[in-house]
């Protein structure tokens, strides 16, 4: 008999019924296969530990196997921050969990963390009857669904006859004592080694089958799973018959009635695929067929070992098309090559410029749209379709223009103004909105960065504009974008506004700018987003379902907001102080500067930074997730991310040999001690003249027992303890230079080298950041002189001591940055200077503090309170409102205004 | 049920008042379960038959009252140290008079089922107020009222029998979502916290006499998972059972509950417990709430609720949809069969429900999804 359907879910659900095809289980997060998850763990590093989740639900899994046995940990507590932390992340909760653990108390712990209906992995009768039904009822209180292994009080099932017994038992038990549905019991009657050279071996994979097969003719509506890669254990490293084997018993097994696997889908050959004559081999293998089956298999095993790659020749066959064809070709694959000789057959052809851009352009176009739409095409893919776009419609333009002297009265299309808000210089997710936008045949007008209010309003009504897109990257321009908001409303403008930005979120913008104009605003997450949003707004009919469904939701979060803000707890400051950092200062080691003072660098080898990079946050900003170098062998976006990176380091090795950009640094490190949440510098180690004092936040939100209120000025001995103590500045730009390279891609059309060297830049600023952290820590402070990191360790940030930035969390008042340029002289040193909001530019330029106590940790200020605020303004001799002003993020409270 | 031998003879230590108490308890107890399986059969049987409609809006009601601090207090609470006023609950001992009035009122219009005054009669919810020592009283006196104003009506029109669903709303934690979005592994509620808070409220709606148990308005499922743990638990303990009622609530056009399920993942979320119903309530109105009903009764084996809130709030936060407007857009509900059980949330009045129940006798309930199985 077929199975029930076996309903499961995460966010979504997943059915399982008869006509499914095999369901896969994701066995990547689990400590006892992955020795790299157990390592992430073990270093509670759960943000990578989180993306080999989503790295599996990418790669297919339909369930997520999660288990956390290991004697060195606290499985139970893994198992609920883990399930927990999958919890707030949409894009893996959204598949069933797999609480897998051998331990009772772990399972219901991962229970009680899932919203979904699960599988618990696994019950069995080894502690007896009793045991299995007191579990089992609880399971189906928690309203899961249950694999029940072939394992009693006598042992594992290793033969056929155990195998049947066992399952029917516990297949009666669960149906019979507890109630089960017959389609929430998974049955595991044991995948076992073969080709083990051990005669009791021989028949463990053929058992398996049987086993299936009788438990779908005898126990109707039971599913059947099994942990595949065991079969092969004898193989091990040799990846190509172990993948054959897989395959080859998965086919097996699935025709006799498996249907759900634990498997790594990356360890599968295609059953077609697998070379005749090793086929046969490993068959004979698995289904016993002969006796010297496990000698024959052996005798070849060693000729499939990796038997390198092949590689197919591009063909250029797509030129033999039609123009309409090639065209789209040319769009999709991002092909510049014969573009203009394209365009102008096409010009001829069409007999009207216009024609050309609306026809086969645009069909070309929205197949990208619907691709990159459909998640089958990555972003970079698109701005180099736009790329292709861009220089046809170039070709096209004068053309264009005469036509338009002939025939005034042609349709304009959707006009979107982008800026970025003043004070702000960052313009990469701006610019990529941009691209993407134009790709769906929307004309965009860009204004630039550090864009005032009335400008971006004066040229919106001017040019007509349908709809306004801001942008910022730093937490001043939250406020600036409230403003622009404001005035729309005071110029009663309808003009829909967008938002946009790193710093920017659906919450703010619900919180603080939708309620000052009354018109829609719409916050748009990433450029993937902006197409549709901006359709949504300019729909002739139906856009105010939309616009309503925005505000009231905005609405909702507002009093979501409200109701929790009015709830959280933050501590008095005074209580929060006490609990600073615990720091022995009298038995603290500080080390003594090899030198104290300010140094600049004219010109740092861009050669040298390369090894620095972090390129993660590289990818991230082309919008592919993942992490370098793992990326590039990623299942979906690893071919895009190869491509990727190969264009990038082409770009940076001609920035290199050419010296295109120019990196500068100035560095200082001065005597330093700290005096409540101030940090004094003195102009020497005399300790008579303060230099410069800069001011800190500290947190106020309820803690942990044991967990500091920390603040950075607990990490720089106090005055009172009469230590010497030290702390160190920086300020570094890899972004010198870049105008040039800028002006030449924009005269070329050519959006995607113009990102390109925006983000290069970005990387080599933060890789000479980490480069001269690491010259000062080594050399010129010398406090960790015999550190040997690798890059990777770098980025883990593994080294002693942090490099904390102004207007970051554990800092987040941007102001300070005047005072860390005063003390460096930063405009004068490096070039780089300050905007109104406190912005750096050239936007490729890092600045912050060295902290060297072996204490000191990141962390962020979170919300604080105004009693905090008071203080801290009356310290910087500012007032109250100028502070709430610019932490405007950080207040735990409503200002008033 | 008392399963422990009374000892008899001249051995018996304990007084015979002791014994006649034990055993009028056995007798009653008896008695009530007998009692409630016969509702419970008959609230199967009623919705076989026809529409059921469930009451509008509470909160709404009381509002009317314009009840000063004083009524909140009563005598029970006039020492409370802080301000009680908008703690609605507290009125089922404070005002027992003015909650029975508003039951009367729902019943007068044709309200088949209505709900007891307890949304947020859980000690989690009720900790606000420091409360959360009265939770059993409370939901006990909650569902002795509504018990007292539905067997009036029943009595009265016998053909027409009237049901008190205990009602149990989401808390105001969340047992999936983090209340600290930069520390999302952070839980404000633990899932055993909840099971035990509800256990304890659904302790005092049985013991009042509530016919279901209605866990309603379940934006994150794990809060409802939690809920229904504690009630099996209770059921055990018991060895007695009501039919669960439960209503989901869909917080935007996004067509999922606030913790991120669609509808479908909701239902099979919950399909382990004994349901009478599955529905959604609250955050929408009747038109926008109609595609996840629809979906709902497409995949649903069980019968299906749906009380909607009067339309979408206005700019003022207002719910300002008219009876008329509003069964006008639930008429599509009926022409399609989605629903066995209607009603109306935040906003909806005694005339939003006697508009529904006139509306609902005209037409024939969904039948029941033989082909979906749980």
């Amino acid at each position: 008999m077929k199975p029930l359907p076996l309903k499961l879910s995460g966010l979504e659900p997943l059915i399982i019924t008869p006509d499914s095809n095999f369901v896969n289980v994701g066995e990547r997060t689990n400590v006892t296969g992955s020795k790299r998850f157990l390592n992430l763990i073990k270093s509670q590093d759960y943000q990578t530990a989180l993306e080999v989740a989503l790295d599996q639900v990418r790669g297919g899994a339909q369930i997520l196997d999660v288990n956390m046995d290991e004697g060195m940990l606290d499985s139970a507590k893994e198992m609920t921050t883990f399930l927990n932390l999958i919890a707030s992340e949409p894009d893996i909760a959204r598949i069933p969990i797999m609480v897998d653990s051998s331990k009772w108390e772990v399972i219901v712990a991962g229970l009680k963390t899932i919203q979904g209906k699960g599988v618990v992995n696994s019950i069995s009768l080894k502690d007896g009857e009793e045991e299995f039904l007191r579990r089992a009822k609880i399971v189906k209180r928690f309203g899961a669904a249950v694999i029940s292994m072939a394992f009693d009080e006598d042992g594992q099932a290793d033969n056929l006859e155990r195998r049947k017994e066992i399952c029917e038992r516990s297949y009666k038990l669960l149906t019979e004592k507890v109630g089960f549905d017959p389609s929430d019991i998974i049955l595991d009657p044991n995948i076992f080694p073969v080709a083990t050279g051990m005669d009791e071996h021989r028949r463990n994979a053929l058992d398996y089958f049987l086993a299936a097969k009788w438990i779908r003719e005898h126990l109707p509506g039971a599913h059947i799973i099994g942990g595949v890669s065991n079969v092969s254990f004898s193989f091990r490293g040799n990846n190509p018959v172990r993948e054959a084997m897989h395959s080859a018993f998965l086919y097996h097994a699935i025709q006799h009635g498996m249907d759900m696997g634990i498997v790594n889908p990356t360890q599968l050959e295609v059953y077609d695929e697998i070379p005749k004559e090793l086929l046969e081999r490993v068959e004979d293998v698995l289904l016993d067929r002969r006796e010297d089956a496990t000698e024959r298999l052996l005798e070849i095993a060693d000729n499939y070992r990796d038997s390198g790659e092949k590689k197919e020749k591009e063909t250029e066959a797509w030129r033999s098309g039609t123009v309409e064809e090639r065209l789209s070709h040319a769009l999709i694959k991002g092909i510049t090559d014969h573009i203009e000789a394209d365009t102008e057959e096409a010009r001829l052809k069409y007999q009207s410029p216009l024609t050309v851009i609306e026809g086969p352009l645009m069909d070309g176009m929205n197949i990208v749209g619907d691709l990159f739409g459909a998640g089958k095409m990555f972003l970079p893919q698109v701005v180099k379709s736009a790329r292709v776009m861009k220089q046809s419609v170039a070709y096209l333009t004068p053309f264009l223009e005469e036509e338009k002297k002939k025939n005034p009265s042609t349709k304009e299309r959707a006009k979107v103004l982008l800026a970025t808000v003043k004070g702000d210089v960052h313009d990469i997710g701006k610019n990529i909105v941009g691209v993407v936008l134009a790709c769906n045949n929307f004309d965009i007008v860009d204004l630039g960065v550090m864009v005032p209010v009335d400008r971006i309003l004066d040229e919106a009504v001017n040019q007509k504009v349908d709809i306004i897109g801001l942008s910022g990257l730093i937490t001043p321009s939250l406020d600036e974008m409230v403003g622009v908001a404001r005035e729309m409303q005071k110029r009663q403008m309808k003009t829909p506004l967008l938002i946009g930005g790193a710093t920017t979120s659906r919450i703010h913008t619900a919180v603080k700018i939708d309620p000052n104009y009354e018109s829609s605003v719409v916050h748009v997450l990433d450029a993937s987003k902006s197409v549709t949003i901006c359709s949504e707004l300019l729909k002739e009919s139906g856009k105010d379902a939309f616009v309503n469904s925005v505000k009231g939701e905005y609405k909702t979060l507002r009093e979501d907001h409200e109701r929790r803000t009015g709830s959280k707890k933050l501590l008095p400051i005074d209580k929060a102080n006490a609990n600073q950092t615990r720091i022995d200062w009298d038995k603290a080691n500080i080390h003594k500067p090899n030198f104290t003072g300010t140094k600049v660098f004219e010109d740092v080898d861009l050669k040298e930074l390369k090894d620095f990079i972090d390129w993660s946050p590289f990818f991230k900003t082309w919008m592919l997730t993942g992490k370098y170098p793992a990326i590039l062998e990623d299942e979906i976006v690893g071919e895009q991310a190869r491509e990727l990176f190969s264009d990038a380091t082409e770009m940076l090795n001609e920035i290199i040999a050419g010296k295109l950009l120019k990196a500068k640094s100035v560095i200082g490190i001065y005597p330093a001690n700290s005096y409540g949440n101030d940090v004094i510098i003195f102009q020497d180690d005399s300790r008579t003249d303060q230099k410069a004092k800069f001011h800190f936040l500290r947190q106020q939100s309820e803690k942990r027992s044991n967990q500091p209120n920390s603040s950075l000025s607990d990490y720089i001995a106090p005055w009172d303890t009469a230590r010497k103590d030290y702390m160190g500045f920086f300020a570094v730009t890899s972004g010198l230079g870049i105008e040039t390279l800028l002006k030449e891609y924009e005269a070329k059309h050519d959006d995607y080298k113009s990102i390109m060297v925006k983000a290069l830049a970005d990387r080599l600023a933060e890789a000479h950041a980490e480069y001269m952290h690491h010259k000062v820590r080594t050399k010129l402070w010398g406090y960790s002189k015999d550190e040997n990191f690798d890059n990777e360790d770098l980025i883990a940030e593994k080294y002693t001591g942090i490099r904390p930035a102004p207007g970051y969390p554990a800092c987040p008042d941007h102001t300070e940055k005047r005072t860390l340029f005063d003390l460096l002289e930063v405009e004068k040193n490096t070039g780089i200077s300050l905007t109104d909001s406190y912005a750096m530019y050239p936007a490729s330029s890092v600045s912050g503090f060295y902290f060297s106590n072996p204490q000191s940790r990141y962390f962020g200020v979170g919300k604080i309170d105004k009693d905090q605020v008071i203080k801290y303004a009356d310290r910087k001799g500012t007032t109250v409102e100028e502070i709430e002003k610019w932490l405007a993020p950080n207040l735990g409270y409503q200002p008033k205004n | 049920m008392a399963t422990t031998p009374i000892p008899v003879g001249r051995r018996c230590q304990i007084p015979l008042s002791t014994i006649l108490r034990k055993i009028s308890e056995l007798f009653l107890s008896l008695f009530v379960n007998r009692l409630i399986n016969f509702y419970r059969v008959d609230i199967r049987k009623e919705l076989e038959k026809r529409i059921l409609v469930l009451d509008g809006a509470m909160g709404t009601m009381i509002q009317r009252y314009g009840l000063t601090e004083d009524d909140f207090r009563g005598e029970v609470f006039k020492n409370s140290k802080i301000d009680l006023k908008g703690n609605n609950d507290l009125l089922c001992l404070t005002r027992p008079d003015i909650i029975q009035e508003i039951h009367e009122h729902y019943l007068e219009v044709g309200a088949d089922i209505i709900e007891t005054n307890t949304f947020s009669g859980t000690t989690i919810a009720q900790t606000d107020y420091h409360t959360q020592d009265c939770v059993y009283e409370l939901n006990k006196a909650a569902a002795e009222i509504a018990r007292k104003a539905a067997d009036k009506y029943t009595a009265q029109n016998p053909d027409k029998p009237r049901f008190v669903a205990g009602a149990m709303g989401p808390t105001n934690k969340t047992a999936s979502l983090s209340p600290d979005v930069s520390d999302p592994g952070y839980r404000a509620v633990t899932f055993d916290e909840l099971a035990s808070a509800f256990k304890e409220q659904a302790r005092g709606l049985m013991d009042g006499g509530a016919d279901v148990l209605l866990c309603e308005t379940i934006i994150d499922t794990l809060n409802a998972k939690a809920a229904i743990y504690g009630i099996l638990e209770l059921f055990e303990e018991k060895e007695t059972e009501l039919p669960i009622m439960i209503s989901g609530t869909i917080t935007d056009a996004s067509g999922r509950t606030l913790s991120g399920q669609t509808v479908e993942a909701f239902l099979i979320s919950l399909s382990h417990a004994p349901l009478l119903s599955i529905g959604l309530n609250c955050a929408l109105g009747a038109k926008q709430l109609r595609p996840y009903v629809k979906s709902l009764s497409e995949h649903s084996p069980y019968f299906i609720s749906a009380y909607p809130n009067a339309g979408l709030p206005n700019e003022f936060g207002e719910y300002d949809q008219g009876p008329e407007a509003m069964a006008n857009e639930i008429r599509s509900y009926l022409d399609d069969k989605l629903v066995n059980i209607l009603g109306g949330c935040c906003g909806t009045t005694p005339d939003h429900i006697k508009e529904m129940a006139e509306l609902a006798q005209n037409y024939s309930p969904r039948t029941l999804n033989e082909e979906v199985a749980a």
